[in-house]
């Protein structure tokens, strides 16, 4: 509707916006208050600063990859998938079976007797991942069938009820005693965490010791996670500019049914998409619970709705939108978390969302829509 | 002996329904007695059921009471989600966080009554007016400038509502430091600690509480109406968990230590009587149905039904919005001021955003745009789900209410699949029938156009 009126009419010159000053005001005022805040704790102490950014980094590369999800559905059902996040949840929840209950992550050393400690290890973790992934695709999928299909054509807010009655479904069926119980439960990870510091060069943090005063630690979690949401990245990129899939999914968030004519099966691509987004919420999750080694089944919630506020702040619809304002998301978070308060990091995230959607409503990477004839 | 329970509660819903269906067809009666006769009717057997004792004890004993007053509540709190998602179409998941907001303020207000300090009802109650006054004084300048951008006018709402606020905190301040020695202490209450001045200031806080959440609402509303439908729902979202945020840090974050943050707020007087529930849930019924009769009511109507035809009729879509959006969470806010001295005792735990469902669950359930059906549901829905939980609970332990969780999305896709207009449709009774042309006008109109043409 704002797009009818926000178009100059080729006849009437529209008059100007009148008092605009005012707003641009206010949002340069809230802008310096980030920017001073932000550099004024740089100033007084960069190390802690550092700190901050690595554990927002950390956070952000695991939102990237829940947002993928979101971007992806939005840009072509334009549903917020709201059970995106519990699927992300039941992630998690597998690997912690699989690693705690069956060993799977031990799997290459009682097959191949002979194979070396590192190998084992990054085989093992890598089929945990991949088994998480398997059991996430095939719940989105039939999510997606029982739920989402039959309201295809029904009103967009019916769809969305549907997708929160679902998410609700699943957080409270794991809540349940015979599923994953409501409890907290400590997380075992399938691999030792090693962490290293860095002050006068990179040192390895032995076990027991304290790291040094003034100086920025990280672990091999923290590059794990990078590395993997990179790839995930790369995987993406390439598989929808480049693969018939791809071409089909992009040619479906365009034009639906210009796509079912062009002899596009509309229904397969989109349970395609909902699979893929899945997968990386999967892994997302298992990588979510090996950071913070504590698992719950209203995990899933909050950085399911910050992840979607990033697919926003990046532009919906938009892939590498997703990754950049999935790390923005991740500092202005820990930025909040270290030097304001911690629990109004929930705060910051709604916030970021309404004053993005005001200012720029199709997000930094986002292209205006276009005027349909 | 279980399945008697569930029985037991749905005799009692079809007696509530059978007694609310006799209260609107009194109310919708032309003759000005049998309104007034209805309504004090509907009252008093009420109050007779819960206070007059037969056989040793009264028919709605304490813990049927307690649902009574829950099912009020819930019933003002979905009729103003009804408003706002029903008649105007705009998904809101914001409901109970202005429904927290209520019961917390009206809380506060009399909490710190009965402890000598009349600071609350003096900061708020000035600081609602003010508030109103800036709101309305600013609406007046911006009304003389064409097409202001929204973020300004919310600047300029927002630095207005500050400097009241901060006018109203030195001069409610320093009245109430005036008043010290008139109200006593909790263990020697003074002259205005007597029982009917406490039902009069419980009256003002609870109106005082409405206020304060829809001037909230108002301030959120502006820039966040503007986002439409699916963007506004989770801008909503994120306001019910920040407001449960800071209820949760309400000692540390926010200077209020008698909210006691997480542990939760006791020693709220319990002054919510059948009288107070019953006036207010009317009120708010009446309040709604009138509006949605008038010309206001027509607007919201088109707004929901299409924005650009109503904007072609030169309706004006986003001040529509607001007001449905003003009205909806005003009825939260006193829904939550009576639950408040209901309930004697407040947790964060109670306003969660999952809790939050339920209204638009009811509302879903008792169709959209149906002000009978959201009673209707409300009532039914309250005393349906105690009776489940008695019968989960002996099957289920402490489990029941996880089960009964797991039960709600369940029956929500179903109706969504299979029934999306509601259980009820769009039946209204009696006093809430909105005969919006009359058809014998139509009839009139029609027969006039075929004679001239």
């Amino acid at each position: 509707m704002q797009k009818v009126s926000s178009q100059p009419s080729p006849v009437i010159h529209e008059p100007k916006a009148s008092l605009a000053w005012i707003g641009q005001l206010f949002l340069v005022a809230v802008a310096l208050l980030a920017l001073y805040l932000v550099v004024s704790n740089l100033i007084k102490n960069p190390i802690l600063f550092t700190q901050f950014v690595v554990s927002g980094l950390q956070l952000g590369f695991v939102y990237a990859m829940i947002a993928l999800g979101y971007t992806m559905v939005y840009g072509i059902v334009k549903l917020i998938n709201f059970a995106h996040g519990d699927v992300f949840m039941v992630g998690a929840f597998v690997s912690f079976y699989a690693v705690s209950r069956f060993n799977l992550h031990k799997w290459p050393e009682t097959a191949f007797p002979g194979i070396s400690e590192g190998l084992a290890v990054v085989i093992g973790s890598i089929t945990v991942m991949l088994l998480s992934m398997i059991v996430c695709v095939m719940m989105a999928v039939t999510i997606e069938r029982v739920a989402y299909k039959p309201l295809r054509d029904a009103p967009r807010i019916a769809a969305l009820i549907t997708a929160i009655g679902v998410s609700f479904f699943l957080e409270f069926f794991g809540a349940l005693n015979f599923v994953f119980s409501p409890r907290f439960i400590p997380y075992d990870r399938p691999f030792e965490v090693v962490a290293w510091y860095i002050k006068d060069g990179i040192h390895r943090i032995t076990e027991g010791q304290a790291p040094p005063d003034n100086s920025v630690t990280f672990s091999n979690i923290f590059i794990i996670i990078v590395l993997a949401s990179i790839l995930v990245q790369f995987f993406l990129q390439f598989l929808v500019r480049s693969t018939k899939i791809g071409i089909a999914m992009r040619a479906t968030s365009f034009d639906k049914p210009a796509a079912r004519l062009m002899g596009i099966e509309v229904d397969r691509v989109i349970s395609f998409t909902f699979a893929v987004g899945a997968a990386f919420a999967g892994l997302g999750g298992v990588l979510y619970a090996i950071a913070y080694s504590s698992i719950y089944t209203q995990l899933g919630i909050l950085p399911g709705l910050k992840a979607f506020v990033a697919a926003v702040l990046g532009g919906i619809g938009s892939i590498p939108g997703a990754f950049v304002g999935a790390l923005i998301m991740g500092q202005a978070e820990a930025l909040t978390m270290g030097y304001i308060s911690t629990p109004m990091r929930d705060a910051v995230a709604f916030t970021i969302l309404i004053i993005v959607l005001l200012v720029r409503p199709t997000g930094i990477f986002g292209e205006p829509e276009k005027e349909k004839a | 002996m279980e399945i008697g329970f569930l029985l037991i509660s749905i005799i009692k819903i079809v007696a509530i329904i059978a007694y609310l269906y006799g209260l609107f067809w009194a109310m919708g009666h032309s003759s000005k007695w049998v309104k007034i006769g209805g309504v004090v009717l509907g009252f008093a057997i009420i109050q007779a059921a819960l206070s007059v004792p037969i056989g040793g004890s009264t028919i709605l004993n304490n813990f049927d009471s307690g649902l009574l007053f829950q099912a009020c509540t819930m019933a003002m709190v979905a009729l103003g989600l009804n408003l706002i998602y029903g008649f105007n179409g705009q998904f809101s998941l914001g409901q109970w966080g202005f429904y927290g907001i209520g019961a917390y303020t009206a809380a506060d207000i009399t909490f710190r009554w009965v402890n000598g300090d009349a600071s609350g009802l003096f900061v708020v109650g000035i600081g609602v007016i003010l508030g109103g006054i800036v709101i309305w004084l600013v609406g007046g300048f911006l009304r003389k400038y064409r097409r202001v951008p929204v973020l300004s006018s919310f600047t300029l709402y927002l630095v207005g509502s500050i400097i009241a606020g901060a006018v109203a905190l030195f001069i409610g301040k320093s009245i109430a430091q005036g008043l010290v020695g008139m109200l006593g202490t909790a263990a020697s209450p003074g002259p205005l600690n007597s029982p009917i001045a406490m039902q009069i200031v419980f009256f003002l806080a609870i109106v005082f509480a409405g206020i304060f959440a829809a001037e909230i609402s108002f301030l959120f509303g502006l820039p966040v109406l503007s986002l439409g439908s699916d963007y506004f729902g989770i801008a909503t979202l994120g306001f019910t968990i920040v407001v449960n945020v800071l209820m949760v840090n309400s000692d540390t974050i926010l200077p209020f230590p008698e909210m006691k943050g997480g542990r939760g707020m006791i020693g709220i007087p319990k002054l919510t009587t059948w009288f107070w529930a019953f006036l207010f849930l009317l009120a708010v019924i009446v309040i709604m149905r009138n509006i949605i009769r008038s010309s206001h009511g027509r607007a919201i109507l088109s707004v929901r039904e299409d924005e650009t035809a109503a904007r072609a009729m030169g309706i004006d879509i986003a001040s529509t919005k607001l007001f449905a959006f003003v009205l909806g969470s005003l009825f939260a806010g006193l829904g939550g001021a009576v639950y408040a001295h209901y309930i004697g005792f407040l947790s964060p735990g109670t306003f969660t955003f999952l809790v939050g469902f339920n209204p638009m669950i009811i509302v879903v359930f008792g169709g959209l745009g149906s002000m009978t059906g959201t009673v209707a549901a409300s009532f039914g829905w309250i005393f349906f789900l105690e009776g489940l939980l008695r019968v989960l609970l002996s099957q289920m332990g402490t489990e029941a209410p996880t089960w009964r969780f797991v039960l709600y999305p369940i029956a929500l896709l179903l109706l969504m699949l299979l029934r999306p207009q509601g259980l009820l449709g769009n039946i209204e009774w009696g006093f809430l029938k909105v005969a919006l042309v009359k058809r014998t006008e139509l009839a009139q109109e029609a027969s006039e156009t075929a004679a001239s043409g």
